[in-house]
């Protein structure tokens, strides 16, 4: 390997590393408020990529059927709950929210043609649609259960995983090209600006502190009036919002199908167990250290890459393992 | 004969029945029903039983099947030997991962399953000795009795048969006292580790034979199929083995057989109907797999088969109390008056906040020492550091002579030392007599080998029997086999302590034990700790209840802040002021 | 007890919080039966007790966070089983719980800035006033504003769970054994704080196994006792009471 060639691997694995950090951060998060081990985060990646790509390529995305479904479901369970607590005056809020406005989104996309659009109002496009799903995911499939052990949750998280990944593949997604230069400054350029605004969010406004609360101590934070749901949505929302944002990042640079988010979210794992699910700057270190390896694994022997980047979680785990001395009690 | 036996004689006779009248499509279904079960039994082990999970559990299936496949076709070796190559494989790397993860809280297992199965994989699909993506193929037929199976047909009792002997084991395992250390692991680790039980290891013994019979179940297919690529041994499979568990009843062994039954015959008829529906092909079974878990984990946790045993309501038949049998060797207690415990200057601080400082306090055989306090004086903090349960921060703790500040529980436990906790911790859905014989896993030592061939039925025996002598002694026999949770509270503070004393301790701490009882019952408990301290034991005690303590204890230690107030006979203390102040406050 | 005597005590204040027949239940066990309870506006009501009579288990049940049998009426509203902490908080209920519950790993400002939180989101933005109020009262915690929350000792992490139920500007202040392993000097400074909210138009309802120095501080007290209010009165007069001393070291069955 020469140094050129090294030079290129470097700059390839920062780039990846870049998106894996983002996404460890954002199981960070959803893992330390509402202790969800949030396996399909890639799902949001795909969806947000291949949203994007849809819209350029001038084809309907498969996310809007999503949208509306999910909304559906959530006004449904919504209404009951409302009617069932006697608040009925909530009733047209949350019509509002879950079916008109992703109607009116519906609309807009068939009236609209975004295949002409500028690249720019595309990619909020794309959020729009796919950032939603994630406090509605929240809302169906964890806040009913949001008491139950991390072990229920995470097979619940395993499930809405193969349930997303399905219903990519049944909403057809496809793959066009997609027109912007110089990704990879912008890749690093955005996921620095990105973990920036995310700092100032946790550390300077009081809805993050809200959060950062939530995790630090449950009880304290409703004695606040911070409710877990809430807290919970929020959360999602961001995971949701930064698993999109990546995947409109990385929609030029690698091919993306309707399952390839699953792989892209663990190597973010691989981070955010570095991180032992609790630290955010070690988590990020983590990633970029997955994003590296997998690049110049990617050199010396190719077709074992995914074996090497997944099987640098035994000695992490390893590591992780001899700091910890206590018995634990499942909470 | 019961229900159950009546059901299981009918389906063992439809099973020996069946391939004389079903079609060959059939046969091949309840083959890889049979497969897949035993793989979800191993996950009922350890997840629903050990609270643990693992979604790698395919990748042990495929290291059974390549490691047999591999020796058979390049090596020629009989097909016998690439089991045992396979299990011994399993087995290591399972030891490997679980000593690895096992440590740490129980989602870094289920975590470090899925990089394992995705690792193993790609492996599978990248190595060239291993065929790649193409696999291997050739693979002999077994030769079973002179008989080579080598079709469907033949190869169906083989895998029935196997499955239920593994069903039989781990009913026997679940029903000994290695079962109910791996039982306890759900909810109750630290109570089994201050009662002597090692949890790592039950841990790992759980993972370890979850992987093992995933491994059969893979070697079995590997010679049935005759043929075998990466693809079974995907993640994906793994995540469907997980949903047969959680489907079928994740805490009950016949919950894996009707969880593999109904996902594989779902599979099959989703595959046919769902790609003609949406007119494009592709798994989407699992969008309906997916959204049924999520449905079960909501509405049905415990999954369908207890949905399905109350369509079938049994009588609860009468249980005699387990038949007598020699009793356990007893420890000699040391003479009233020896020194059993004492504490030196032993301090624990969390944070800020010093919660015990520099307290000595000593109990000695045949006395009751109590150990009172206002809240918050740090008295479970004492007792914590006594037992091990969390070491005190400095200072001292000697048990019989030998330092053990910085022993684990079970250690201590071993010493002689047993204790009850001011929360219950008892496992509410497992009977009485169990929940007190797990506080006599120190007296027994057969492994779980024995366990699950049940050939350690006299050692059970004593145990059983010990447990039930303890709770007649605390006048709980008519609640033997009653769950424990289903008690007053009151009682099942009386079941910790036959608990307790079913380790034979020579030291007892006790956290409150009178709470919640009535005047007649903390009599009762009063005079059997009389009696304990008469035959020799020390016991120390933290109790709220004046009355009972000052009627009881031979000596008591005043605790507040952390620190000892005062201490002296019952008399002196009720008329000493510091205590007065301490109770009422000494604001002016 | 008579309307006049009853008017001579409470003045003409309002009600803030009436309780009638509450019972609580752990499972099977009944944790609190037939409690009855009645705070107003600036007033101090303590419930005084034995370890393990269901103190807290009274707080946790008034809070929403347990659920209770019973008739709770709160600022004349009658509370529905749909109640939950957060609409509680909303209408000005605070509780100061045992364990304080603090952000450990947050500053003494956050913490407090997060007691605002409900109001933040109503859309009040006072907040910062709100702070140079509690940093008046509390003094030591404007000294440690920068420090976090898990490094403060006992005293200052119990002024400080105060000081952030404070920023919710409550109407009903719940104080769950705020004397707990705390050394005499601070249970003082503790105590006398709380009689000077009495000034704001607070109500508190102090829960304390302290008998001595929440009698002294409060208008008006009730002993809970095994899960039941077994004597109540002035503060004055509960305080002379010889039988308030025999339920605390359980003299009454042997004398």
């Amino acid at each position: 390997m020469d140094l050129q060639i090294a030079l290129l691997l470097g700059q390839d694995g920062i780039t990846n590393g870049a998106i894996y950090a983002l996404l460890a951060l954002a199981l960070v998060l959803v893992f330390a408020v509402t202790r969800v081990i949030f396996i399909p985060q890639g799902e949001f990646v795909a969806f947000g990529a291949l949203t994007l790509a849809s819209l350029q390529a001038g084809k309907l995305p498969g996310t809007l059927w999503l949208l509306l479904g999910l909304g559906a479901a959530v006004a449904l369970v919504e209404v009951a709950s409302a009617l069932r607590d006697r608040h009925t005056r909530r009733i047209p809020a949350i019509l509002l929210l879950n079916c008109v406005l992703p109607l009116i989104l519906a609309g807009l996309l068939f009236v609209l043609s975004p295949a002409n659009l500028p690249l720019a109002l595309q990619v909020v496009l794309s959020l729009v649609l796919v950032v939603p799903l994630g406090p509605m995911i929240y809302r169906l499939a964890f806040q009913p259960i949001a008491e139950a052990s991390v072990l229920v949750l995470l097979i619940v998280a395993v499930a809405v995983h193969v349930t997303l990944v399905g219903l990519g593949l049944l909403f057809s997604f496809t793959f066009g090209e997609t027109l912007l230069q110089g990704q990879t400054i912008l890749v690093v350029a955005s996921s620095a600006v990105l973990i920036v605004a995310l700092y100032f969010f946790f550390e300077r406004t009081i809805h993050g502190k809200a959060l950062r609360a939530t995790a630090m101590n449950r009880t304290g934070a409703r004695l606040m009036g911070i409710s877990a749901s809430m807290a919970g949505k929020q959360c999602f929302t961001l995971a949701a919002l930064i698993g999109a944002f990546s995947g409109v990042l990385i929609a030029p640079i690698t091919t993306i199908y309707y399952d390839s988010g699953f792989l892209i979210g663990l190597k973010g794992f691989v981070g955010a167990i570095v991180g032992g699910l609790a630290s955010y700057p070690v988590a990020a270190a983590g990633a970029m250290l997955v994003g590296l390896l997998e690049s110049y694994a990617s050199f010396w022997a190719s077709a074992f890459k995914e074996v090497i980047v997944f099987t640098l979680i035994i000695p992490v785990l390893l590591w992780r393992s001899l700091k910890t001395h206590h018995v634990d009690e499942e909470e | 004969m019961t229900r159950n036996r009546i059901l299981l004689a009918v389906l063992l006779a439809a099973l020996a029945l069946g391939p004389l009248v079903l079609a060959e499509f059939h046969i091949t279904l309840l083959n890889y029903i049979g497969l897949y079960a035993m793989v979800a039994l191993g996950l009922v082990l350890l997840t629903g039983v050990g609270g643990l999970t693992s979604f790698g559990q395919a990748a042990f299936v495929g290291l059974g099947a390549y490691a047999s496949a591999y020796l058979t076709t390049a090596h020629g070796a009989s097909p016998w030997l690439g089991l045992l190559a396979g299990l011994a494989l399993t087995a290591a790397v399972a030891l490997l991962l679980g000593a690895i993860t096992l440590r740490m809280g129980g989602h870094y297992l289920p975590l470090g399953t899925i990089a394992w199965g995705i690792s193993l994989y790609f492996l599978f699909g990248n190595v060239e000795f291993l065929g790649g993506h193409t696999g291997i193929s050739g693979i002999p037929a077994l030769t079973l009795f002179g008989q080579e199976l080598k079709s469907g047909r033949d190869f169906y009792y083989l895998i029935w048969f196997v499955l239920l002997v593994l069903v039989l084991a781990t009913r026997n395992l679940l029903d000994s006292r290695e079962g109910r250390a791996i039982r306890a692991l759900k909810g109750g680790a630290l109570m089994a580790e201050a009662m002597g039980v090692n949890t790592p290891r039950s841990k790992i013994v759980a993972f370890t034979v979850a992987a093992l019979y995933a491994c059969l179940s893979g070697w079995l297919y590997a010679h049935l199929q005759r043929f075998v690529n990466p693809t079974p041994f995907s993640l994906n499979m793994g995540i469907e083995y997980l949903f047969m568990a959680v489907v079928g009843g994740v805490a009950h062994v016949w919950g894996a057989l009707l969880g593999a039954g109904i996902i594989t015959v779902l599979k099959q008829w989703l595959q046919d109907w769902l790609p003609g529906l949406f007119g494009q092909s592709g798994n989407f079974e699992m969008i309906v797999f997916g959204l049924l878990m999520i449905f079960i984990l909501h509405r049905a946790r415990e999954g369908l088969w207890p949905l399905l045993l109350r369509l079938f309501p049994g009588s609860v038949a009468h249980r005699p109390p387990p038949a007598a049998a020699e009793p356990l060797p007893r420890r000699t207690l040391p003479p009233a008056g020896t020194p059993l415990l004492e504490v030196r200057e032993a301090s624990k601080r969390f944070g800020g906040l010093l919660a015990n400082d520099r307290m000595n306090l000593t109990v000695k055989a045949g006395e009751i020492l109590a150990l009172i306090g206002p809240n918050g004086a740090g008295k479970s903090t004492m007792f914590n550091g006594i037992s091990g349960v969390d070491p005190v921060t400095s200072g001292s703790v000697s048990f019989l002579g030998e330092r053990v500040e910085t022993l684990p529980a079970r250690e201590i436990a071993r010493r002689g030392m047993s204790r009850t906790f001011q929360h219950v911790r008892l496992l509410p859905a497992m009977s009485v007599l169990e929940n007190v014989a797990i506080g006599a896993h120190l007296r027994g030592a057969r492994n779980f080998v024995h366990a699950a061939l049940h050939s350690e039925r006299g050692e059970e025996a004593r145990l059983l029997h010990e447990a039930a002598g303890q709770l007649v002694r605390c006048d709980l026999a008519e609640h033997l086999y009653d769950p424990a949770g289903s008690l007053p509270l009151g009682k099942q503070r009386i079941v910790e302590i036959a608990r307790a004393l079913a380790a034979d301790p020579c030291l007892l701490l006790l956290d409150e034990p009178a709470a919640g009882l009535r005047y007649l019952e903390k009599q009762a408990l009063a005079d059997l700790l009389r009696r304990l301290r008469d035959e020799g034991m020390g016991i120390l005690l933290v109790e709220h209840d004046m009355d009972f303590v000052m009627g009881l204890a031979d000596r008591v230690v005043v605790m507040e802040f952390g620190k000892k107030l005062a201490e002296g006979l019952p008399d002196e203390i009720q008329r000493n002021p510091l205590v007065l102040e301490a109770y009422l406050g000494g604001v002016e | 007890m008579s309307a006049l005597h009853e008017h001579a005590i409470h003045g003409d204040r309002p009600v803030v919080l009436e309780v009638r027949d509450l019972a609580v239940s752990y499972g099977k066990v009944e944790a609190l039966h037939g409690i009855d309870l009645r705070i107003h506006r600036g007033e101090i009501v303590t419930v005084i007790g034995p370890n393990g009579a269901g103190k807290t288990t009274l707080l946790s049940a008034l809070m929403g966070l347990l659920p209770a049998r019973g008739d709770i009426v709160y600022l004349g509203e009658p509370q529905g089983p749909e109640r939950s902490v957060e609409s509680l908080v909303r209408h000005g209920m605070t509780l100061v719980p045992e364990k304080r519950e603090l952000f450990g790993e947050m500053s003494v400002e956050d913490n407090l800035l997060l007691g605002a939180f409900d109001r933040y989101r109503g859309g009040h933005r006072d907040h910062l006033e709100t702070m140079d109020q509690v940093f008046e009262i509390f003094p030591r915690l404007q000294e440690r504003r920068e420090q976090l929350a898990g490094t403060l000792s006992g005293g200052e992490r119990q002024m400080l769970a105060m000081g952030r139920a404070l920023m919710a500007k409550p109407r009903l202040l719940m104080l769950d054994e705020p004397s707990l392993g705390l050394a005499p000097l601070i249970i003082r400074e503790i105590f006398r704080i709380v009689a000077e909210l009495r000034k704001t138009g607070v109500a508190v309802l102090l829960v304390e196994q302290n008998a001595r120095a929440a009698l002294q501080v409060a208008d008006y007290g009730y002993v809970l006792e095994t899960g039941e209010i077994s004597i109540e009165g002035p503060s004055a007069t509960l305080a002379s009471d010889p039988r308030v001393i025999e339920s605390y070291l359980g003299l009454g069955g042997r004398h």
